[in-house]
């Protein structure tokens, strides 16, 4: 396109702009339409693209030029962050985190890998040493509080399914560090409500979610469900829709493990068919 | 007495299931009571009954589509949860959101915990056996709701707060009914606090009952009021600001016995303190868009994130857990502030007479639908 367009603007331009004012009733669809059914006029019709094409260019090329400046000034002066596209926070190695380096000298083979996202250092551990790293990280760091402990299930990972997740907090200048430990399907991991008190109802929840089992948890019982639900609900196989939860009720009718009712296996309400019946004996 | 009939009065001792019906347990709360006569020997709280499943509904929707389901966890506050959503969504994506949509969720969330706090006075001097509170605190609420309803339609579940800003600019005239009703509402706390503040029924009623100390409360993982009840100056608009919160002016107050009373006392000042945080982001609402230029399909990359808000009971927390390219979260884990500040009521309460377990739950201000998710 642009190695056409350089040549009929620069000789036209005089004769499109004067012609210009003119065209709009002529290029209206109406008119169009008129010149195209007698067949006389077609000489004329190719004339008057001809110098509406080196309008439209030329309009065009002004357009475009107008649009660039403009977005060259706008280049110039930086855009508020909330005008720009966003972009995702980078992972970051976070090996030489002071919290990291302290821990990896205090407890021996204790950091397997540390990565920095957004701000929050997350500290992979060995699932056997989950104890003594959080006793370490209270008693001497400082981590006074522990925020939130929970679980992620990644069924299809080979080294452990599950990831058991802690995050602590500091007072004294507001540093949270996450510690994540590897876990594969019914291996226990240590419990640290000796550590914070607070992981009781923690640990019972992901428990609970999960069937993680917690070695040394005081009462590790179910919380959000009941006592002899079947299955823990937020592992990636258990269904969305739920299950029989008639599971503990009858366990001859839905034994341990069994999962939601199918469709066939459910039968069809009978009330269905018994209105139609009082409505033909009505009639 | 009791040396004559050791075994009658001394030994014996009875097991009470105190709900799931009760209306002083602000939900369907049931705690098992061991009692030695009125003194309570040991408390456990079961918990369960209004378990939705919230977390596994989030695995299987867009990031969008999780808002409306925030709103239903905290009831009363709809607006910290949705805010708690998006403070951590847009810390996943990278949005900054613009200084007007900021300054606008900042009046919503604060409204928001005048509202949730109303109820709080309300429903806890009633379970102590002050009435007259309820009829006062409901009328400014419900002012409150009209605001919210005519910002977005809705009054309890609002989901006014979008990733990327805030869905709608303010209606005309919206700033001058907000800012009239911030004017008048340290009046009506006044109104409340001489109803209840120097009243000697509510002084027996709160003063030493349910203490934990500040070591106690770290402990246990509290937050928010019972935190800094204890007399720690802890707040994650202060710890860690979101949205525009470092650059308004606002007090954390902190009780000095971690006792009902000073719990009381603490959430009556945070209510003042949200007028005037209020006030201030009326009178420097900035103009400008209220929503970020943020693409329409939100694709995250691979990574775990957490984002907290100071909730009106505690700190609010995400945890969302994504993959590559992913639209939905692979997985969302709440922290309920409720949850695991009602985990110390068996401490709060052993010791203590039956009817101070309904001082103590209720000065833990919990919401049901928040702890059962």
């Amino acid at each position: 396109m642009t190695d056409e367009t350089p040549k009929p603007p620069a000789e036209d331009t005089p004769a499109p702009v004067d012609e210009t004012p003119e065209r709009p009733s002529e290029s209206t669809p109406e008119a169009t339409a008129e010149e195209q059914q007698p067949a006389d006029e077609k000489p004329a019709k190719p004339k008057l693209s001809d110098e509406e094409k080196a309008a439209k260019i030329a309009a065009a090329k002004a357009k475009a030029a107008a649009a660039k400046a403009a977005k060259e000034q706008e280049d110039a002066e930086p855009k508020p962050p909330w005008e720009e596209k966003p972009v995702p926070p980078e992972h970051a190695d976070a090996a030489d985190d002071p919290e990291v380096a302290a821990l990896a000298a205090a407890v021996a083979d204790s950091v397997l890998g540390a990565d920095n996202y957004a701000g929050h250092v997350t500290v992979s551990i060995p699932r056997d040493k989950v104890l003594e790293v959080c006793r370490f990280l209270k008693d001497e760091r400082k981590f006074a509080f522990l925020v939130d402990l929970t679980a992620v299930d990644w069924p299809e990972r080979e080294e452990g399914r599950f990831d058991v997740v802690y995050w602590m907090h500091r007072f004294e200048d507001s540093k949270r560090l996450r510690l994540r430990a590897l876990l594969p399907d019914s291996e226990p991991i240590a419990s640290v409500t000796g550590v914070w008190k607070t992981a009781n109802w923690m640990e019972r929840e992901t428990y609970d979610m999960f069937g993680i089992l917690f070695d040394g948890h005081p009462a590790l019982e179910r919380i959000l469900t009941w006592e002899g639900f079947n299955g823990h609900p937020l592992r990636k196989n258990f269904p969305v829709e739920g299950i029989d939860t008639g599971a503990a009720i009858y366990p001859d009718v839905y034994p341990p493990g069994g999962g939601p009712v199918r469709d066939e296996e459910v039968e069809p309400p009978p009330e269905k068919k018994k209105p139609e019946k009082a409505t033909e004996a009505t009639e | 007495m009791s040396e004559q009939f050791p075994s009658l009065f001394d030994v014996e001792e009875m097991e009470l299931s105190f709900g799931p019906q009760h209306p002083a347990t602000h939900g369907v709360l049931r705690v098992q009571l061991k009692l030695d006569g009125e003194k309570i020997l040991d408390a456990k709280p079961i918990i369960g009954y209004l378990h939705r499943g919230t977390e596994k509904l989030f695995e299987t929707m867009a990031f969008p589509q999780c808002i409306p389901h925030t709103d239903r966890m905290d009831y009363l506050a709809a607006a910290t949860n949705n805010q708690g959503f998006c403070v951590a969504m847009e810390r996943l994506l990278g949005i900054t959101i613009p200084p007007r949509a900021a300054y606008i969720r900042m009046i919503l969330a604060e409204l928001q915990r005048l509202a949730s706090h109303l109820v709080w006075l309300a429903t806890h001097a009633i379970d102590i056996g002050a009435i007259t509170p309820f009829f006062y605190t409901f009328r400014e609420r419900d002012a409150i709701l009209d605001l919210f309803e005519e910002y977005c339609g809705a009054r309890l579940t609002l989901n006014t707060i979008k990733i990327g800003g805030v869905p709608f600019d303010l209606p005309d005239g919206w700033v001058d009914r907000c800012s009239a009703l911030v004017e008048g509402f340290p009046a009506h706390i006044d109104e409340y606090e001489e109803l209840l503040t120097n009243n000697r029924i509510w002084k027996k009623r709160t003063i030493g009952i349910g203490v934990v100390s500040p070591e106690d409360a770290i402990e246990w993982g509290l937050t928010g009021p019972p935190l800094r009840g204890s007399g720690v100056e802890w707040d994650i608009r202060k710890v860690f600001p979101y949205d525009r919160y470092d650059e308004v002016d606002f007090v954390v107050p902190t009780g000095v016995n971690g006792d009902t009373y000073d719990r009381y006392l603490v959430r009556m000042e945070e209510m003042r303190q949200s007028c005037r945080i209020i006030r201030q982001c009326l009178d420097r609402l900035p103009d400008g868009p209220h929503m970020a230029r943020a693409p329409k399909v939100l694709r995250a990359r691979e990574g775990m994130i957490y984002g907290s808000v100071e909730a009106p009971k505690g700190e609010l927390g995400y945890f969302i857990v994504t993959t590559e390219k992913s639209t939905q979260p692979y997985r969302c884990h709440v922290r309920p502030p409720s949850f695991i500040n009602l985990q110390v009521l068996p401490e709060m309460v052993r010791g203590h007479l039956v009817a101070d377990l309904v001082a103590v739950i209720g000065t833990l201000d919990i919401v049901l639908g928040e702890i059962d998710r």
